[in-house]
């Protein structure tokens, strides 16, 4: 401090001839491919949007004029819907570098127990319902409060209450479907989300649009509020998460509570869609709810992705789907291309991962 | 009801004829029932019947169940517990029709009567006999009368069948291939759903025999061919999912849809129009002759013979249907629910 400025220029004048470049971070030049992988990294929604724009275009072709109806598309995304709303629930989870075996479990024992409610025990269908949503988000409860307090991994518990949720729906219902025609007679609001309008040959159902809305409400709650930036956080790294004064285990219980509300609402959902109350359908919902969230680019690592991803990765399940099934190509080959999409889209994951290392 | 007394008469004479005459009932006669699961109410039913045989004929009976559908291990352990415990047979539903073999060879080596319910193994011969609805017989029965049902309308069919998964197993493609066989299709290979050149055939899908999965395949052979007006349906549920898709496009009044079980909510579908007709089987009756079969076996060794024609004993089906047609022999809906298990 007690030099003059003299002397200090004096020193800098050494300087004239020295690199005037400021600290850059930037690699060598960059290739087209590195742009590209750069882009993807910085827009993780990108992929999956491409990818569905690909296949429709491709079986659009392939599959003949019947796929690019409005009434087909509309009806790729009511068949959709409900792992659709899944896949919603286990973005969160995984987002928070978890994973949610149980998602499907929930929500099919909170169709039946709205149901058994509602249809075999006389309830008044509204409170039918609303237990379902405070059972619902009790399940998911259960399943934050395993990992959060005896620090299980989220996979062993969710593997665990899956079973459990599921002998217990098998046990209520006695596996027996409560017949739609009993139901349009008791309690024709679980039916509500079947119900659709037509606008130009598509047939809209409530069940898409409430598909839709989950993901738009859960997008802003990610995105615009704090909340929703503490999931990133712990998705990305627990302990830093904890250091910079988030409540992790806190978190985490909220997340999954979330997760099983979401579920609740995918079990009335799923009532309109099927008709009946079936406790044997949705056996493999969580394998193809982590289908739809893999797909659409949301990394199983957590921290990283756009829930929009999952809304995208459905949607390309969908029209994968239809397009082949269109194009008459036995149901096999359907489960082996979807086996496919599963490993290009993690391996896509992987390597745009690889920008910031 | 006559049917039933027919089948357990004939059973009789298969079976037990000696065992009239033997020596009133032998003391502590033990038997097993395996079924694949406990909740599936197929299973329930069949436990059910068995239960109430063995009561009836003083017999001691053991019941297991495996945790879920393909659980082989749980099954193999309660044969082997079986076996232990001294039974004179066991009444099994396999979970895995080749897996099992080697126990019920184990259980056969100790002198233990072995009788599938239901599903046979394979081979069927591993087992001293199998107790089992006619699947074929159950597709043809669905398959004629919805030709009859047509009549000429017939020819111009426009057929979707709903089956059960992608792996072909011996249920699917048997009511299937009984189905178009009943329907005056060509099946070419019986054991392969598919390979017919039908026109009249508009596609198949799967469903897992589940609402869900009938709902979505419905919706997916509507987009191939709207004009769709004659579906078969591997099972009620599915063929409930399959009503749901056609009235949310509002044909629910012109397509008629078979099935096959004899399930109470579907018996109850028959009744409200939902499904034209559906063919019943009787796992209650199974169980219960298996039972008898046991007893049979404890008192004289003698071993239960397979129906003429078949390489498994035929426990019967019914058709249920509420427009009856001339030649096919079906009972009301009111009478399937009467009897329908679940």
């Amino acid at each position: 401090m007690s030099d003059t400025p003299r002397s200090a220029a004096e020193y800098e004048q050494t300087l004239t001839g020295a690199d005037t470049r400021v600290a850059q971070f930037e690699g060598p030049k960059r290739t087209p491919l590195g742009h590209i992988q750069h882009f993807l990294h910085s827009h993780p929604t990108m992929v999956p949007v491409i990818v569905l724009v690909l296949s429709l275009i491709v079986f659009g072709i392939l599959a003949g004029d019947r796929f690019f109806t409005p009434f087909n598309l509309s009806l790729i995304l009511q068949q959709v819907s409900i792992i659709g709303i899944l896949a919603a629930a286990q973005s969160l989870i995984i987002l928070t570098a978890g994973i949610d075996l149980s998602v499907a479990a929930i929500m099919v024992l909170m169709s039946v127990i709205s149901g058994k409610l509602a249809i075999t025990l006389g309830v008044p269908p509204s409170l039918a319902l609303t237990a379902s949503f405070v059972l619902g988000t009790l399940a998911g409860m259960l399943n934050g409060l395993l990992v959060t307090r005896l620090r299980l991994p989220p996979f062993i518990v969710t593997l665990g209450t899956w079973n459990i949720f599921f002998a217990l729906n098998l046990w209520l219902s006695g596996a027996q479907s409560i017949r739609s025609q009993d139901i349009d007679q008791m309690a024709p609001i679980l039916k509500f989300f079947g119900n659709s309008f037509r606008i130009g040959g598509a047939n809209i159902t409530y069940g898409s649009i409430l598909m839709v809305l989950v993901f738009v409400v859960l997008w802003y709650m990610l995105t615009r509020t704090a909340w929703g930036r503490h999931v990133y956080a712990i998705g990305d790294d627990k302990e830093a998460a904890e250091l910079a004064g988030i409540r992790t285990d806190r978190m985490l219980i909220s997340v999954y509570a979330l997760a099983g509300f979401i579920c609740a609402l995918a079990a009335w959902a799923s009532i309109g869609r099927v008709g009946s109350i079936s406790p044997q359908s949705f056996y493999e919902g969580n394998l193809q709810s982590i289908t739809a969230v893999v797909i659409g680019g949301i990394s199983l690592f957590g921290g990283r992705g756009s829930i929009m991803g999952a809304l995208f990765g459905a949607l390309i399940v969908g029209v994968f789907q239809s397009g082949l099934r269109l194009a008459g190509v036995d149901v096999l080959w359907q489960v082996f291309a979807i086996g496919w999409l599963i490993i290009i889209a993690v391996a896509i994951d992987q390597w745009i991962r690889k920008v910031s290392a | 009801m006559e049917l039933r007394h027919g089948l357990k008469l004939s059973l009789m004479g298969a079976v037990a004829s000696a065992a009239l005459l033997a020596s009133p009932a032998v003391a502590d006669i033990g038997a097993c029932l395996v079924t694949k699961t406990d909740t599936n109410p197929f299973f329930v039913k069949m436990r059910e019947g068995a239960q109430a045989a063995a009561a009836e004929h003083g017999i001691t009976l053991q019941t297991h169940a495996g945790r879920l559908d393909g659980d082989v291990e749980t099954q193999i352990a309660a044969i082997e517990s079986c076996i232990a415990s001294g039974v004179s047979g066991i009444l099994l539903t396999p979970n895995d029709s080749r897996a099992l073999v080697p126990a019920v060879t184990q259980a056969r080596d100790n002198g233990v009567l072995v009788i599938m319910l239901d599903t046979p193994l394979e081979p069927p011969e591993a087992a001293d006999s199998t107790f089992a609805t006619d699947n074929f017989l159950a597709g043809v029965l669905i398959g004629e009368w919805a030709a009859a049902q047509m009549g000429d309308d017939a020819a111009n069919a426009k057929i979707a069948t709903l089956d059960l998964n992608p792996s072909q197993i011996s249920v699917d493609y048997l009511r299937n291939q009984g189905f178009m066989t009943g329907f005056g299709i060509d099946v070419k290979d019986p054991t392969v759903i598919g390979d017919e050149d039908d026109p009249r055939i508009v596609g198949h899908d799967v469903t897992n025999g589940n609402e869900e999965g009938g709902r979505t395949a419905m919706e997916n052979l509507l987009q191939r061919d709207p004009a769709i007006n004659l579906v078969y349906t591997i099972n009620e549920p599915a063929a409930a999912g399959a009503y749901e898709a056609l009235r949310s496009v509002g044909r629910q009044d012109d397509v008629i849809i078979v099935s096959v079980d004899g399930g109470c909510p579907g018996v109850q579908n028959v009744a409200e129009g939902i499904i034209g007709a559906t063919s019943m089987q009787f796992p209650l009756l199974m169980a219960s002759m298996g039972i008898e079969a046991i007893k049979a076996y404890a008192e004289t060794g003698e071993k239960p013979e397979n129906s003429e024609g078949l390489d498994f004993f035929n426990t019967g089906v019914e058709l249920v249907t509420d427009s009856p047609v001339e030649g096919i022999p079906s009972i009301t809906s009111e009478e399937g629910l009467a009897r329908c298990w679940g």
